[in-house]
């Protein structure tokens, strides 16, 4: 029995995990929704964008106030809070443009300002699950709608003309009728005088008056930093007096610390103490692993302070983790039949009379995220007060653990969020910045907690490992009349919960039984299976073993019957229809409600077909070249992508064309949804590629990017087109920045089958090509 | 007592001769536009320039460098004007920005060497820095870009 299953034990937890874990701090914190809402305004959705999203059910929901997140400064500069973390998705433009956007201020004349954590002032921060545009383009819109009409409202009183007289646009308010002009730095001090509107009052713009909204042509506001180097990021953070810190932690999850020799640390030149750091039991949720800490006067005098140490380790009961013993451990489990959690009509009677029945059982290893700035963090604790600089997701949640972890109030906790050197995922957890909160704490100064590397390989939380099996059962005409599709794999709630070993909800809700096809009988099945190290979210999560699965699968079948690929793909989506999913309990979708966001069979025929126009399939490729598709709905966005590959002679792949078609309804930076498109097919092929952690004794077995490669410029895909569909006029925003990831592989391994006649079904593709 | 050059001045450092130059330049500078990625030369975000030639400062000890002249990011343009973080700019190349002072230092050191490089010389010149957002499509055109203005 555990939690999942028990719902009288850890209440707030099991809601979570088991009916909307959209959070994935909101597991962590077990609580339900109470507290929050102090200033916030409720959201009102407009009727010319009528759709309501899953941004109220979040902890702390939404805030629509323009004085929180807007300000403006005498000389007209208008700053905007961007309250979300930017780790490469352009967020931080994008939901500041949406205000200066909708109160018609001049973008050249914005500023952005980070906020810090504080989710009771700024609504829920945890910038994951590719929400931020899909939960904030409306209450951002509110927000710039109420401060301009604030600003038209004190420009009006100014006058003595009544309100509807006058009209914002592009930074100044305009009189009409007598063509006098305020700016808005002149009409600032007066319009923060002004109430706040209703926001059920609001007049939002039409969008064919918008000027940044959608159009693409605005930079990310970090450019100019990012190019010179003075963005700041996590590990750039110093202050006075600041200590570096390296820790050695142990290398089994679950391990323990026995006893540590540090005379040798201590001769090495710069190093200035060796102590321990606390650590907490497994499953240690966010909690630090513990282990020995080595500070120094500066990081490389810190890392050989730790080569120095002299420490013994107890391994406990994961010491035993091995993955080729535990790969047929799940693919004896994915042979058996598992806890139902989709059933319609009867696969098991369907499989037995089919005609033909075609297996694939389909393996995908443990991933690390390795984003290229690796976990840092700067704390300054004095007394019961803790300040941290961090590149974290989650600056709410970080703060809560924080004040948790040193037993101090939220209040005197600040969080401060630099840039992340990408997230992915990893910094959705803040176990870096606990660290260096208790270092700290313990000596009394500002501390910088950095990890190596290979810290980052050996102790995160890595993303799960799956045996994927599907039967496929198909009549005399080649239809496909049976479906039978068990994932086994750890769960993500093993890190929080001891006992797991089914997965949630949410994970269930990733591609398993959300699978999009017409077929009458159908069967999701989730076998058990154990958590043996920290799992975590790896960008778009389960979704990359089951499109990895399904899409494979879609391809096995029109080679068995001799069809083409995407006619095959469109005859099993089949027909423009809603799925109705009464069979699953607890359908997680994304956190959005069913009505605004429902599993859309058009709109997944409809990129099939637009990658299949524009990506040119069905062209003459040369002799070894081949053309692969496959296409996914993720974080309630629909994308196919369609990849050219070619296998020489020696089994070399290389990648002389992707073309993807996204379509994620209502967006507001198409040139970043490009830029996050393009980033995908990258890390796509890194993890179809190369992507594997193993372990061995209890301990990961890679270390760098030596052994843990991932794509570089001289194999990446030649050309990558992104075509976005255009949305619909109340087409709801959609994630993107994961969604691009799930469809890759796949598309790439039936590019590979066409190729070379080769099914590949365990990722990676390592050497399998090799001749 | 060793003597180097940073972006034109004189540093002296009396410490671990064997410290990494990347420490030296971020903890002991201070200057942070150079980044760690990970320690062994693998991944490019700590590239700078030593007498015009690209090194990776996370390998590269404090007495390597004695008497020589060490460009990093701060130091490749006044404002910040080089042609290549021009392109990168024009084009825009980041996203989370990290990987991104060592690829456009990596970029300029190979500009110094061939001033009108191919797409495949592009390509192996900037092959030892790792961008796991995936900007390398964008990379390669800056690249180009910076080297033919169009």
């Amino acid at each position: 029995m555990n939690i999942l299953t028990n719902p009288s034990k850890l209440r707030g937890f099991e809601k979570h995990i088991k009916i909307e874990n959209v959070s994935r701090r909101s597991i962590l914190k077990g609580l339900g929704l109470a507290g929050g809402f102090v200033l916030a305004a409720p959201v009102m959705m407009r009727p010319a964008l009528a759709y309501e999203t899953g941004a109220g059910q979040m902890p702390h929901g939404t805030v629509v106030d323009p004085r929180v997140f807007v300000s403006i400064a005498p000389d007209g500069i208008v700053t905007v809070l961007a309250h979300r973390a930017e780790m490469g998705t352009g967020v931080r433009t994008s939901l500041p443009m949406i205000v200066a956007e909708e109160m018609e201020a001049d973008w050249k004349r914005v500023r952005v300002q980070q906020a810090h954590g504080d989710e009771v002032k700024y609504g829920n921060q945890d910038t994951d699950g590719s929400r931020s545009t899909r939960h904030y383009l409306m209450p951002m819109r509110q927000i710039g709608a109420s401060a301009r009409t604030m600003l038209e409202q004190a420009a009006a009183k100014r006058w003595g003309v009544p309100a509807t007289e006058v009209k914002a646009s592009n930074h100044e308010v305009v009189h009409g009728a007598s063509g006098r002009k305020l700016g808005f730095g002149e009409l600032a001090a007066d319009a923060a005088q002004q109430s706040v509107p209703s926001v059920e009052g609001l007049k939002l713009k039409d969008p064919k008056d918008f000027r940044y909204l959608g159009k693409g042509q605005i930079g990310i506001v970090d450019l100019h930093d990012i190019t010179t180097g003075a963005a700041r990021y996590g590990a750039d953070v110093r202050l006075p007096g600041m200590k570096y810190a390296v820790i050695a932690r142990p290398p089994v999850t679950g391990g323990k610390l026995v006893s540590f020799e540090g005379s040798d640390a201590m001769k090495v030149s710069g190093v200035e103490k060796v102590m321990e750091v606390k650590g907490w039991p497994w499953p240690s949720k966010f909690q630090p692993l513990g282990g020995v800490a080595v500070i120094a006067r500066n990081t490389g005098a810190a890392i050989k302070g730790r080569d120095a140490l002299k420490i013994v380790w107890e391994d406990g009961p994961n010491g035993k983790y091995e993955s080729s013993a535990y790969r047929k451990e799940l693919e004896e489990a994915a042979r058996k039949p598992g806890l139902v959690v989709r059933k319609e009509g009867d696969v098991e009677a369907a499989l037995k009379g089919a005609d033909k029945v075609i297996v694939g059982e389909y393996f995908l290893p443990h991933l690390a995220h390795v984003a290229m700035e690796p976990p840092v963090a700067v704390a300054d604790v004095k007394g019961d007060k803790a300040e941290i600089w961090a590149p974290v997701q989650s600056a709410g949640g970080t703060r809560e653990d924080v004040a948790k972890t040193l037993d101090i109030s939220q209040e005197n906790v600040t969080v401060n969020v630099t840039l992340l050197g990408g997230g992915f995922g990893r910094k959705s957890k803040c176990d870096f910045a606990l660290e260096a909160a208790l270092l700290s704490k313990e000596l009394g100064a500002p501390v910088k907690v950095q990890w190596t590397r290979e810290d980052d390989i050996h102790n995160g939380f890595l993303h799960t490992v799956s045996v994927e099996r599907i039967e496929a059962g198909l009549d005399k005409s080649g239809k496909v009349t049976a479906w039978r599709h068990r994932s086994v794999a750890p769960s993500i709630a093993s890190t929080f919960a001891a006992g797991t070993v089914h997965q949630a909800p949410f994970e269930i809700g990733m591609g398993l039984v959300d699978m999009p096809f017409e077929i009458a009988n159908i069967s999701c099945e989730n076998p058990e299976a154990a958590a043996h190290t920290r799992i975590g979210w790896f960008r778009s999560v389960s979704n990359i073993p089951r499109a990895f699965a399904v899409q494979s699968m879609v391809g096995e079948i029109a080679h068995a019957t001799g069809r083409d690929q995407k006619e095959m793909l469109l005859e099993l989506i089949g027909s423009p229809r809603i799925l109705k999913l009464d069979s699953v309990k607890d359908l997680w979708n994304y956190g959005e409600p069913y009505d605004s966001y429902p599993i859309d069979t058009a709109r997944l025929r409809r990129v099939v077909e637009l990658v299949a126009e524009k990506g040119e399939w069905g062209r003459q490729v040369p002799k070894g070249h081949g053309l692969g598709i496959a296409a996914h709905r993720s974080f309630v966005s629909y994308i196919a992508t369609i990849i050219e590959v070619a296998v020489d002679d020696k089994g070399k792949l290389t990648v002389p064309r992707v073309d993807t078609a996204i379509d994620c309804g209502t967006y507001v930076n198409p040139e970043r949804i490009q830029s996050q498109i393009e980033g995908a097919a990258i890390m796509g092929l890194s993890l179809a590629k190369y992507g594997e952690i193993t372990f061995k004794d209890g301990k990961v077995q890679q270390k760098n990017f030596d052994d843990f490669p991932v794509i570089r410029i001289d194999e990446s895909p030649a050309v990558t087109n992104v075509h976005i569909v255009p949305p619909g006029p109340d087409t709801p925003p959609s994630g993107v920045g994961e969604p691009g990831v799930p469809p890759f592989a796949p598309a790439l391994i039936n590019a590979i089958f066409a190729a070379t006649g080769k099914r590949i079904r365990a990722l990676p593709i390592g050497k399998q090509l090799e001749m | 007592m060793i003597k180097l050059k940073i972006n034109g001045q004189e540093q002296k450092w009396d410490g671990d001769p064997d410290l990494p130059l990347l420490w030296f330049i971020r903890d002991e500078i201070g200057l942070t536009g150079t980044k760690f990625g990970c320690g062994q030369a693998l991944c490019g975000s700590c590239t700078v320039l030593v007498d015009k030639q690209a090194a990776r400062a996370c390998v590269t000890s404090v007495s390597d460098v004695k008497d020589r002249e060490v460009i990093t990011i701060e130091g490749l343009h006044p404002t910040g004007d080089h042609p290549v973080q021009k392109a990168w700019r024009q084009l825009n190349v980041p996203q989370c920005g990290f990987c991104q002072t060592g690829q456009i230092m990596q970029a300029a050191a190979l500009l110094i060497e061939n001033p009108k490089p191919s797409r495949d010389q592009i390509r192996q010149s900037l092959s030892g820095n790792i961008c796991r957002c995936g900007c390398y499509q964008r990379i390669e055109n800056a690249i180009h870009l910076a080297s033919t203005g169009v």
